[in-house]
């Protein structure tokens, strides 16, 4: 019956990055014959994005080493690419789109991936502020390569220390810049990791020569002779040639709230991915959605979302019993740091920081509620990092002791006292 | 050019050829069935799991301690298992047969 509901019928993505890409191929996979058109105002091949303030960074490569899929593949599957075209808004009552150029298609399924952009803080001077460069897109990172290759000081001023700003500190001091990093807070990641993580990437960044600076809010760039001079409202100020913004990221949702679609921290989404139009879904970070594992609505800025997502709003689509139920998990490399994370640590009440005998650099980070594994940070340890994946999932109760002794080795079924009831 | 066969969970099977990059690149690249690699090759998601063919164990060598760890993400994890992001093509893997693990 499904593929009768599907024949000859047109769908329509928004957004062609992780979330759109991987829902267009899906959609094939699960079944759709007809089109689909995807869209995207980046004119560039979709590319993988955790890479840009990464390992891409660091390199001269080109984006094209970095695609999601080979342009080829679109071709084979069917899948209309249209790159550098904005969409303007959503028509619910009539079932189309209005693109950029003012010109109409029409839709039968209407996903919308349009993800996120970087935050530009409203600080006086810093719009007209050259060498300035948020780090979104793989422009971005052209534009900040090719700033710090001409800057005979290589001075840089990351503000925000957050994972993307953290990243891009590790890569620009691999470049050779001397990186100063500018934090809010009274730690960096403070929003997202216990104090015990923060600690050590503060002291990994300093030993590696970046200097983090934490409770500085930036109120101004001045300009003087050329040099540019970030202040903070402490008095303290920073010369240097380039600024990073990495303060957050804006939801993407003035399409889907224009058309009149449930907004609250995000596009609400149901768990197959469907917004209040029974014709209109929302994937990626651009959603507000339910996780049943720990019963709330969240968002999330990752891949894992922006791609099981996808999935389930394919399947869903294609007419198929589906539903959204993934323990979030994300990664960050910084210098030779692997740091791996599953769950989400929001609610606390107890962190037990593990270190494994004969590695010093190797760490774990449990999160509890109580007796409830909320979450596990692993730090240069996938074991950890696998565990706490299946013990998040499995509820089971874990012996705190035996996962404190860190001189016995860290084994699955020596971490399982008994069930929760 | 080397050539690389993928054995799908459907029983399907399809011989690829490659110069460069990952073995999980040129899977994704030519829709392979069951390779993913949502991490995009950095050994993060393990979503790029083949079992490498008894005889082809030599060519591809065993995995190694991350990549190990991270395959215990699957059940489906056997001695032959490996994360073909981690398999960098190049003349010496020419021949081997990978059965998609998922």
């Amino acid at each position: 019956m499904s593929n009768r509901l599907i024949k000859n019928k047109t769908c329509v993505v928004v957004g062609a990055s992780h979330a759109g890409v991987n829902c267009a191929f899906a959609l094939r996979r699960e079944g759709w014959d007809g089109d689909i058109i995807l869209y995207d105002a980046d004119p560039l091949l979709p590319y993988h994005r955790p890479p840009l303030s990464k390992a891409y960074l660091t390199s001269d490569d080109d984006i094209d080493k970095n695609l999601l899929k080979s342009a080829e593949s679109y071709e084979k599957e069917g899948i209309s690419l249209n790159l550098g075209v904005s969409v303007k808004a959503i028509d619910r009552t009539h079932k189309n789109i209005i693109l950029g150029d003012g010109s109409i298609q029409s839709y039968d399924k209407l996903v919308i991936a349009t993800g996120a952009r970087p935050i530009i803080p409203s600080i006086p001077g810093l719009a007209n502020s050259n060498n300035a460069f948020p780090l979104r897109t793989a422009t971005d990172v052209a534009n900040i390569r090719h700033a710090v290759k001409n800057s005979n000081k290589k001075q840089v001023v990351v503000v925000g220390g957050g994972y993307i700003g953290l990243e891009i500190a590790a890569s620009l001091k691999k470049l050779g810049a001397k990186v100063t990093v500018l934090e809010r807070e009274e730690r960096i990641l403070a929003r997202v990791t216990a104090p015990e993580m923060s600690a050590l990437f503060q002291n990994l960044h300093l030993e590696k020569g970046v200097e983090i600076c934490t409770n500085k809010n930036v109120i101004a760039i001045e300009t003087n002779n050329g040099e540019k001079i970030v202040c903070c409202d402490d008095g303290t100020c920073y010369p240097t040639d380039i600024i990073i913004i990495g303060v957050g990221i804006f939801v993407n949702k003035e399409l889907a709230m224009a058309a009149g679609l449930d907004i609250e921290n995000g596009i609400k989404v149901d768990e197959t991915a469907k917004t209040n139009d029974e014709d209109i879904y929302a994937i990626g970070d651009c959603t507000f959605h339910y996780n049943p594992h720990y019963g709330r609505y969240i968002r999330l800025e990752s891949v894992q979302n922006a791609v099981d997502q996808a999935k389930v709003a394919a399947t869903s689509i294609c007419g198929k019993e589906t539903r959204y139920d993934t323990i979030p998990w994300f990664w960050s490399d910084q210098y030779d740091i692997k740091l791996q994370m599953v769950g989400l640590s929001q609610g606390y009440d107890q962190v037990i920081v593990r270190k494994e005998k004969n590695d010093n650099k190797c760490l774990s980070f449990w999160y509890f509620k109580g007796e409830i594994l909320l979450a596990v940070d692993a730090v240069n340890n996938a074991k950890a990092y696998v565990y706490g994946t299946k013990l998040i999932k499995s509820g089971e109760r874990i012996n705190k002791e035996k996962l404190l002794d860190c001189e016995a080795d860290l084994k699955i079924a020596h971490l399982i006292s008994s069930k929760i009831s | 050019m080397v050539k690389i066969t993928f054995i799908t969970s459907d029983n399907e099977t399809i011989t690829l050829e490659g110069k460069s990059g990952s073995v999980m690149a040129l899977a994704v690249d030519n829709g392979i069935k069951g390779i993913d690699g949502d991490c995009g090759g950095v050994c993060s998601c393990a979503t790029c799991h083949v079992h490498v063919a008894p005889e082809d164990m030599s060519k591809t060598g065993s995995a190694s301690q991350i990549e190990a760890d991270m395959l215990e993400l699957d059940d489906n994890v056997n001695e032959f298992s490996r994360l073909c992001c981690q398999l960098e093509i190049s003349d010496s893997l020419d021949g081997i047969v990978l059965k998609v693990a998922n």
